[in-house]
């Protein structure tokens, strides 16, 4: 087995691109290769726990961002036909009917396979978020430790 | 290698994966936890309605370094074969 390493940064916190990202991941993983997935900014929301979690330490302006964003899988928007959120719930419709896995199957099968989650620093004070709002088994790292990663990888997406 | 229809009709499997009714990435998940089960030399066989896997199960085999031996389609099942070498 040919075994190399992707690597994936997920910005986006839309429903349809954090999928893509974990179909991906899941399919390279299913491949044999290490996968890593780094998110950061909006995409951060994607792994957020969807309990509100009580944090000490955070000023006015990361509560409001905090509150402001959707906390985790469920509660992610389209990044079109976003509709006030119907958008999103035809399209978990058909997904269904069609047998497509969620997007929490997605993750679940990330985590089975290995794919590592690690998560930005300096995108998580900008918007509020604590290592304990985010579920288990995320690193939280820097630029660097991301960069590491993705001079050992053959691919590397931004999504 | 690829074989015909009529030599993959006459191969017994090892090991039978269901992969019907799921969407991708669904058959290739799958076709990787199975493998796992399955003695190197042997034949896998996995069944998809997903006309993607026609493509994707010979993609995955070439990359996981297995033997792709080809497919068929019975009454909307598309049956694909694969040899485990390593």
């Amino acid at each position: 087995m040919d075994t190399s390493k992707k690597t994936i940064i997920v910005f986006s916190g839309d429903f349809d691109r954090v999928f893509a990202a974990f179909v991906i991941a899941n399919g390279a993983a299913a491949m044999g290769d290490d996968v890593t997935m780094f998110f950061t900014f909006w995409g951060l929301n994607a792994l957020r726990k969807p309990e509100k979690i009580k944090v000490d330490g955070k000023t006015g302006l990361q509560k409001a961002f905090a509150a402001m964003m959707p906390r985790g899988t469920d509660k992610l928007k389209l990044s079109h036909m976003n509709f006030g959120g119907a958008g999103p719930r035809m399209f978990k419709h058909v997904m269904k009917q069609k047998n497509v896995m969620s997007l929490d199957e997605l993750i679940e099968s990330a985590r089975e396979q290995g794919i590592k989650f690690v998560a930005c620093t300096m995108s998580m004070d900008v918007m509020g978020i604590s290592p304990e709002e985010l579920i288990d088994g995320v690193e939280c790292v820097g630029v660097a430790s991301y960069l590491g990663e993705a001079d050992e990888a053959n691919v590397n997406l931004f999504v | 290698m690829t074989v015909t229809t009529e030599e993959l009709k006459a191969l017994s499997a090892d090991l039978v994966v269901d992969a019907r009714g799921v969407s991708c990435p669904g058959p290739i998940l799958a076709a990787k936890k199975a493998i796992g089960g399955l003695a190197v030399g042997g034949v896998m066989e996995v069944q998809a309605t997903d006309s993607g896997t026609l493509k994707d199960i010979p993609a995955w085999s070439k990359k996981m370094g297995h033997d792709y031996l080809g497919a068929f389609d019975e009454a909307g099942c598309i049956k694909l074969y694969l040899r485990k070498t390593k």
